[in-house]
């Protein structure tokens, strides 16, 4: 347990931090009184949705902005009083590293060199490890601005650690890098700790890496929910988790609602196909004699199920109870167009001049189902999502959305779709009311049934409270719930979501796929493009794609068990993409 | 057709509310065009006020106190130095201390009785050859007063032609009159230039382009969208212009508003079209601006703004065929300073409609070049 604060072998001591910010909607508290330490020589992960105050931490723990009150201590500085030697012994790698696009690699490390005064002779001899640990040393020639998400956080690692800094804060380094890569990025952080005993202090905010960290520190909503090792969290739960292997021959996604309405359940995930339940003890959920024959079967606990239990004893109100069916769909057959299948991809093919983003692609989505399209950074899956929107035309094949040819798509068929965008598209200035108005008008609705819709929208997904704020200003959870919203109003048949719930918290992450799970089994259909393996687990099917074109396809457990192999009986879904992956030899972190 | 009227409408009213919401682009809007109305009209100007110059008479008689009378009883000459010798004269012309100095040689009076010709040596700083220009006109009505007086109360045969001049329009000739219409133009096409050129970039830094292009709105009804805020408020703008240039400028207009207000239509139309076609090229509200900006500075010269456009070499003559602000200002001045109503003024309306719809076709086809 790293919770109580000893002065002297900590290697970061904070006792009592707060921080407060004040902004358009008045005083906003980010820390609110944090006490925590990191033991020297481990990689300590702090863990948090988007909005819990991760990087005000950072920053204010390199130096760069003051703390209201509380006390920091860093290897025996104040980087309140002494930023400067926090900084001289500290490598600070933020969320946006500056790394110089029109340098290449090897300028941009003599630059940040030159920036940390490291002397330039021998430093060849440094950079060599550095540039053999992250594996760019091919590209020492390459201008930074042409390297992969990847392969840039790996060089921004590279220059933080080049005046050999005994603590590495990073903020959030696998953002927006895909699970290949992020393995890799990983690797090398452990490898770090290993070879050099540096300590790493390091935010994100996907909960599966929290599993690769010494310590955890769960930040939530500016205060600390738990700190331990992963193991110290997995063993809290240690009983609790199941799965539910059979159950009256209902589908799972109908299953959701009922299993997590009983007593005593604290979460219900769909997982490949599976319902996995989280319980407050360490029994099976009980269900009643008359609905007939549920069976249940232990499963090993993860983080996110303690994670999940600690959140349900600190509010059990929120999430819980509420409808997840919206009032103007649930119970009507949605019409899915004219087509047998929503979608319909043959040979797709898609240039930029020589370059082939997208090679004779072809698959199929059926009425009432969740798609997934995965692949690593470059494997064309966001030039596919924007053909099948009709935002990119194709170069080759056809594309049928709705029963409607994409190439022509006339304005009619896009009545059909409903599109969210991984910035959430809005329109800051204008007020949640505001943006509801103009994305039901733009889909036709007016008068009477467009008030009565939007106040429909606006107690459903309880922004009733935030009508006449302006969008940009909402927190980034409620900000998800509304452009959820804007693009349900119209009823579409077909959704296309791209990593729509990468940043939130957990909590809202199963809000929204459950509102997603009442609208498939009213028959919408759903393709979500995504590297991130929670969101996939909850995909009917996956294709995943490399270089352009299809490297997989089927169910979430049919992919798994392609990755099967003796030294992995069991694979995640991520184990299985990356083997899948590193199968077909695609040269990773490199853009094609 | 009832329903894409409300999807224009309603575009029309989500652009209103992100320019008026935000107090950056409100901003931006009202605040600079009415500080370069103000500046403008106060510091562009071509009339010389408050003359510095210096006299340098040697002459004791009547004619020279006369003809000095007549300039230091000017509003336009202040007189700030006598001068007694040749070596006071150029210290202050290189100190910019006077920008003439006039010289009357002691047989002044004298010449003059005897009926010989009398001469004023005008000695001007040429370093800011516009401003000796406009100064020598000065000095030489002057002179020219004075010589009509003299011709008369001594009965000398005056000059055997002379020139009578009246300035139809404008008859004393304020350059204020010709530079304030200007502005109205200048400005309009300012404000719609910006309305346009940085709302399509807005919306691709928010992302919700994108969002805007999978709904059920067609191409035309986004660019409908965009253009009607961007009428009214530039219509708005240059009638809160029109009514600073009456009221507070004391231009007179003295044509018809319907004229008016047809040529400012027509304008607008080709400023948004402009902009749209800026809009179509940029990705962000940062490139937006420099790109009004890079056309707004050549329009303004090419336009006879400050500049006449037969001064200009036959090529850059052609080139101002291509810019609206030229024909809108042919617009505005014949209707405020001379009163042409519609009839007179087919021509412009015709070039500035075609540059409108044809820059508007072009936006429209970026537009389907980008996304495709």
């Amino acid at each position: 347990m790293v919770s109580d604060p000893v002065p002297g072998g900590d290697i970061i001591a904070v006792r009592d931090l707060v921080k407060t910010f004040s902004g358009p909607m008045g005083t906003v508290p980010a820390l609110k009184g944090i006490s925590f330490v990191v033991r020297p020589g481990t990689v300590t992960g702090l863990i948090g949705p988007d909005g819990a105050g991760k990087t005000t931490l950072m920053r204010i723990l390199s130096g760069l902005i003051l703390r209201d009150s509380g006390s920091v201590s860093i290897m025996g500085h104040d980087p309140g009083n002494d930023p400067l030697s926090v900084q001289r012994s500290l490598g600070y790698m933020p969320q946006k590293f500056g790394l110089y696009e029109d340098l290449t690699v090897e300028e941009n490390l003599d630059f940040h060199s030159d920036l940390h005064g490291v002397p330039s002779s021998g430093r060849k001899g440094l950079y060599e490890p550095l540039l053999s640990m992250t594996g760019l040393g091919p590209f020492v020639g390459r201008l930074a601005g042409k390297l992969s998400g990847g392969m840039k956080q790996k060089m921004g690692i590279a220059c933080s650690l080049l005046h050999k800094p005994p603590l590495l804060l990073l903020d959030e380094p696998t953002v927006g890098v895909d699970p290949v890569s992020r393995r890799e990025l990983w690797e090398i952080l452990h490898s770090l700790v290993r070879e050099s005993g540096s300590t790493l202090f390091i935010s994100t905010a996907y909960l599966d890496e929290a599993e690769r960290c010494d310590d955890i520190l769960i930040l939530h909503e500016g205060g600390i929910l738990g700190s331990g090792s992963p193991g110290s969290f997995r063993s809290e739960v240690q009983g609790h988790a199941f799965e539910l292997i059979e159950g009256s021959g209902r589908p799972s996604r109908a299953l959701d609602p009922v299993i997590s309405a009983l007593p005593g359940v604290i979460d219900t995930v769909l997982a490949g196909g599976h319902l996995r339940i989280v319980m407050e003890g360490a029994a099976p959920p009980r269900v009643p004699e008359s609905s007939g024959g549920f069976r249940f079967q232990p499963v090993p606990p993860r983080f996110e199920d303690a994670l999940m239990t600690r959140l349900w004893h600190s509010r059990k109100d929120l999430e819980q109870g509420r409808a997840t069916r919206l009032p103007w769909v649930a119970g009507k057959r949605i019409q899915g167009g004219k087509g047998e299948q929503a979608i319909r991809v043959e040979h797709l093919t898609r240039d930029f001049g020589s370059f082939r983003a997208v090679n004779d692609l072809s698959f199929e989505v059926g009425h009432g189902e969740v798609f997934g399209l995965l692949g690593a950074n470059g494997a064309g899956k966001t030039t596919t999502f924007r053909m099948l929107a009709g935002l990119l035309p194709p170069t080759g094949g056809s594309l049928m959305v709705a029963g409607e040819d994409v190439r022509k798509f006339p304005a009619k068929a896009r009545q059909n779709i409903g599109y969210m965008a991984q910035k959430f598209s809005l329109y800051g200035q204008l007020t949640v009311y505001q943006n509801l108005r103009f994305y039901s008008s733009a889909y036709g609705i007016s008068g009477k049934a467009q008030t009565d819709r939007i106040q429909e929208v606006l107690k459903f997904f309880g922004l009733t409270p935030y009508r006449d704020i302006s969008a940009g200003l909402l927190p980034l959870g409620f900000r998800q719930r509304l452009a959820l919203a804007a693009s349900l109003m119209h009823t579409p048949a077909i959704l296309l979501l791209d990593e729509p719930t990468s940043g939130v918290d957990p909590n809202a992450r199963r809000a929204f796929w459950r509102i997603i799970n009442g609208l498939v089994m009213d028959g919408v259909s759903v393709l979500v493009t995504t590297h991130f393996m929670e969101e996939a687990e909850y995909c009917d099917r996956l294709a995943i794609m490399a270089d352009g074109g299809l490297l997989a396809l089927g169910s979430p457990s049919e992919i798994k068990a392609q990755a099967k192999t003796e030294d992995l009986p069991a694979p995640t879904l991520e184990d299985a993409f990356v083997t899948l992956l590193s199968r077909a030899a695609v040269p990773s972190g490199l853009p094609a | 057709m009832k329903q894409a009227l409300i999807r224009i409408l309603e575009l029309a009213r989500k652009e209103f509310l992100a320019l008026l919401r935000d107090k950056k682009s409100r901003t931006v809007l009202i605040v600079p065009p009415l500080i370069q109305l103000f500046v403008f009209s106060y510091a562009a100007t071509f009339d010389l006020n408050h003359i510095s110059y210096a006299v340098w008479n040697e002459d004791t008689g009547i004619y020279s106190r006369q003809l000095l009378a007549r300039f230091s009883g000017s509003p336009n000459f202040r007189l700030v130095a006598r001068v007694t010798h040749r070596e006071e004269v150029a210290p202050l012309i290189d100190n910019r201390k006077v920008l003439l100095v006039l010289h009357l040689r002691n047989d002044f009076s004298r010449s003059i009785l005897m009926g010989s010709p009398a001469r004023v040596q005008a000695l001007l700083d040429g370093r800011q050859s516009n401003t000796a220009m406009i100064l020598l006109g000065y000095v030489q009505s002057i002179v020219s007063g004075f010589n009509d007086e003299i011709a008369v109360t001594r009965s000398v045969t005056p000059p055997i032609a002379s020139i009578d001049l009246r300035a139809w329009y404008n008859p004393n000739l304020k350059s204020r009159w010709f530079i304030v219409p200007g502005i109205v133009g200048l400005l309009t096409l300012l404000i719609s230039l910006l309305v346009t050129a940085l709302s399509v970039a807005r919306e691709r830094e928010e992302g919700t382009f994108d969002q805007l292009m999978v709904t059920p709105l067609t191409p035309f009804q986004i660019l409908m969208g965009k253009i009607l805020p961007g009428f009214v408020i530039g219509i708005g703008e240059a009638t809160l212009i029109i009514l600073a240039a009456t009221l507070l400028f004391h231009v007179p207009l003295r044509g018809p508003l319907d004229a008016l207000y047809l040529g400012l239509f027509l304008f607008i139309l080709s400023g948004l079209g402009v902009g749209l076609m800026i809009s179509a090229l940029v990705s962000t509200q940062q490139q937006g601006l420099l790109g009004a900006f890079l056309f707004l500075v050549p329009a303004i010269i090419l336009s006879g703004f400050a500049t006449p456009i037969a001064n200009m070499p036959p090529v850059i003559q052609d080139l101002t065929l291509l810019d609206p602000l030229r024909y809108f200002l042919v617009v505005l001045r014949q209707i405020f300073l001379r009163g042409a109503g519609i009839t007179l003024l087919w021509p412009e309306y015709l070039a500035l409609l075609l540059i409108g719809v044809a820059s508007l076709l072009i936006a429209g086809a970026f537009f389907k070049k980008r996304l495709g």
